[in-house]
């Protein structure tokens, strides 16, 4: 989809989002290692992996549909 | 605006929460900006140019009904009911989801409509797509409105937001995206709002299986907690209408859900059948509604999973809404309650964005529908036909900030006169079950009238308002609606709708049989024995929809059985 426009990819635009929300959730996260939120299962620190996996996954989505001029 | 933080409320957001809010509308609104040049003709308006993959028009398909009334109401069901609530998601949505792809697909792409009001009109004629039509408009900004409510009331007591804010800022957020860029801007919103439901969402069952010690230590704590009733398993108990929390028999379940409502939402609700219609070919039309049964069998991981955990590990009793006490929670707050427990900043907000985008995308769905059919089903219809195309499109954006502004309107109507929302509740069995017959008839066999089809329809839709009533007016005539007394009102709704159904299909078929058919020339592209369905033979197996489909029933199959 897109080419026929030459419409940005929706996938492009799902992975910009994730790459933002993974740098932020990651980063909070780390914070989190030196100030535990109150919540059950702190200790797995579930913002660091899932920030880092949102940040990943966004990444690739970023370029594999990065808009290229060809 | 500030949101109003004075009342009590379940969450605290700290920044990286409200800055991943606020991305989140920045995003939408920026999609809906630069979709706006692509969208200056009908077809790209109304149907996203028909250029949208499988993949794009099935997780869309999917996302427009994954509203956040959806996600939190069904995760209360769990609560209440059990895993009985997944069969919404089973036996309530992939048999049909699947005959949508395979059987009637074709005749709808095929026929070219814009609608589905669209394809009554190509087949029976102006009478019953006008009553269609119309029913159908009221009936989607009468649910955006009540939604909209639900929502902004969900707000308040989670975020303690104030309603007019939570009610404006979503609403004209929605009305600006989908006014500018129609279903294109809609349909890239939803596949976006897909992944944020999924990543905000999953984080609940898969730390709430370790903290319970995986699927078997949540069932022994839920059988040690509440010893009185089966909360997981799904046919087991549906042998009497007393053996269940919901109250309801398997032959509510299998004909009136599996059956009627099911395929009457799925195959003929527009708000659904819109984006798959917005497919590039045939195949990814056929293709859309499959892929996204994968995903709707596995929706109940995200929904139906933390209300059992809320069951397994939650300290304390939730309560209904009705018998809420100072201090307790209720079965509506179960998702956001299993949120806080989890998740701490950043991930809060991710949460929080998940249940608003679930919101907006249900929304959008509802208005991109309603700016259609009343464009080209209404307003085309009845007061300018031939005008140019450029005409239609002004119309369509103009009647997305109308239905934004009618479901701002009900939602303060539902605010002023709360009873409201139970009528509201009971429009789907009035309009959408029964038009399944009518759909259905009027694509398998040449026989059906148009006059069959329009009285069918009428009386379907009559019966199912008078058997609401009657229960309203005499509550003990329950018994005669569901065949029973032990009944509860779960199983109202699917008997209701059951007979509605059979009603619906009788008198279409009676009045049929008297009635004179339209000539078989008139039913090319639009019924079965007079359209040309592409064949798919040359394609590998793999590309094949039916292939597909083979494979997604075999995974029902299965569920079935494991959750039996």
């Amino acid at each position: 989809m897109g080419e026929h426009h030459r419409i940005i990819p929706v996938w492009f635009f799902v992975g910009v989002i994730l790459s933002i929300y993974g740098v932020l959730i990651l980063a909070t996260g780390i914070y989190g290692l030196f100030h535990p939120p109150s919540t059950v299962l702190a200790n797995l620190h579930a913002g660091v992996w899932w920030g880092a996996l949102l940040m990943i996954v966004g990444g690739v989505y970023v370029y594999l549909f990065l808009p290229r001029k060809s | 605006m500030i949101p109003d933080t004075a009342g009590q409320r379940l969450i605290s957001l700290h920044a990286p929460d409200v800055a991943i809010i606020a991305i989140y509308f920045a995003m939408v609104i920026a999609i809906g900006f630069y979709l706006k040049r692509h969208t200056g003709k009908g077809e790209g308006f109304f149907l996203a140019g028909r250029e949208m993959s499988a993949w794009v028009a099935g997780l869309s398909f999917i996302s427009a009904n994954l509203g956040a009334l959806e996600l939190m109401g069904w995760a209360a069901a769990a609560y209440q009911y059990g895993i009985l609530a997944a069969h919404w998601y089973w036996i309530g949505a992939i048999p049909a989801m699947l005959f949508l792809g395979i059987v009637m697909m074709p005749f709808y792409y095929i026929s070219k409509t814009h609608s589905v009001p669209g394809y009554l009109k190509l087949r029976y004629g102006e009478p019953t797509r006008l009553l269609s039509a119309a029913s159908f408009a009221v009936m989607t900004v009468l649910m955006s409105g009540v939604s909209m409510y639900a929502m902004a009331l969900v707000m308040k007591v989670v975020l303690g937001w104030n309603m007019h804010f939570s009610i404006w800022v979503s609403a004209l957020t929605v009305g600006i995206y989908v006014a500018l860029g129609g279903l294109f801007s809609a349909i890239f919103n939803e596949v976006l709002q897909f992944f944020l439901i999924w990543l905000g969402a999953l984080l609940i069952p898969i730390l709430g299986l370790i903290e319970a010690g995986g699927w078997s230590g949540m069932v022994a704590r839920i059988q040690q907690n509440f010893p009185q009733q089966d909360y997981t398993h799904i046919w087991r108990s549906l042998g009497s209408f007393s053996d269940n929390p919901m109250g309801i028999h398997w032959t509510g379940i299998v004909f009136g859900l599996g059956l009627i409502g099911s395929f009457g939402y799925w195959t003929t609700d527009f708000l659904v059948v819109q984006r798959v219609l917005a497919a590039k070919d045939l195949r990814a039309a056929r293709l859309a509604p499959i892929i996204g049964s994968f995903f709707k069998m596995a929706v109940p991981l995200i929904v139906i999973l933390p209300g059992l955990l809320a069951l397994a590990v939650l300290p304390f009793p939730l309560v209904p809404e009705s018998a809420l006490g100072p201090g307790e929670h209720s079965y509506n707050e179960v998702l956001p309650l299993m949120l806080a427990r989890y998740c701490g900043p950043g991930l809060l907000g991710l949460g929080i964005t998940a249940l608003i985008a679930g919101f907006m995308s249900g929304m959008a769905g509802d208005v991109s529908a309603f700016a259609t059919v009343w464009t080209y089903d209404l307003y085309r219809s009845l007061f300018r036909k031939d005008a140019p195309d450029a005409h239609y499109v002004k119309m369509g954006r103009a009647c997305t900030v109308l239905g934004v502004l009618l479901s701002i309107a009900t939602a303060y109507l539902v605010m002023e006169f709360k009873s409201i929302m139970d009528y509201v509740q009971a429009l789907f069995s009035f309009f959408i079950a029964p038009l399944f017959g009518t759909v259905f008839l009027g694509m398998i066999w040449r026989r059906i009238t148009p006059a069959g089809g329009f009285c069918g329809l009428l009386a379907g839709t009559l019966s199912s308002v008078g058997m609401w009533l009657l229960v309203r007016a005499d509550p003990s005539k329950l018994a005669w609606i569901a065949l029973s007394s032990q009944a509860k009102d779960m199983a109202e709704n699917m008997y209701r709708i059951l007979w509605a159904g059979v009603i619906c299909i009788t008198v279409t078929v009676v009045v049929s049989a008297f009635t004179r058919p339209r000539p078989d020339e008139e039913l090319k592209g639009l019924v079965y024995g007079f359209t040309e369905v592409p064949s798919e033979g040359h394609l590998p197996l793999w590309k094949r929809p039916i292939f597909w489909a083979g494979v997604s029933a075999v995974l029902f199959l299965i569920l079935q059985v494991i959750f039996w």
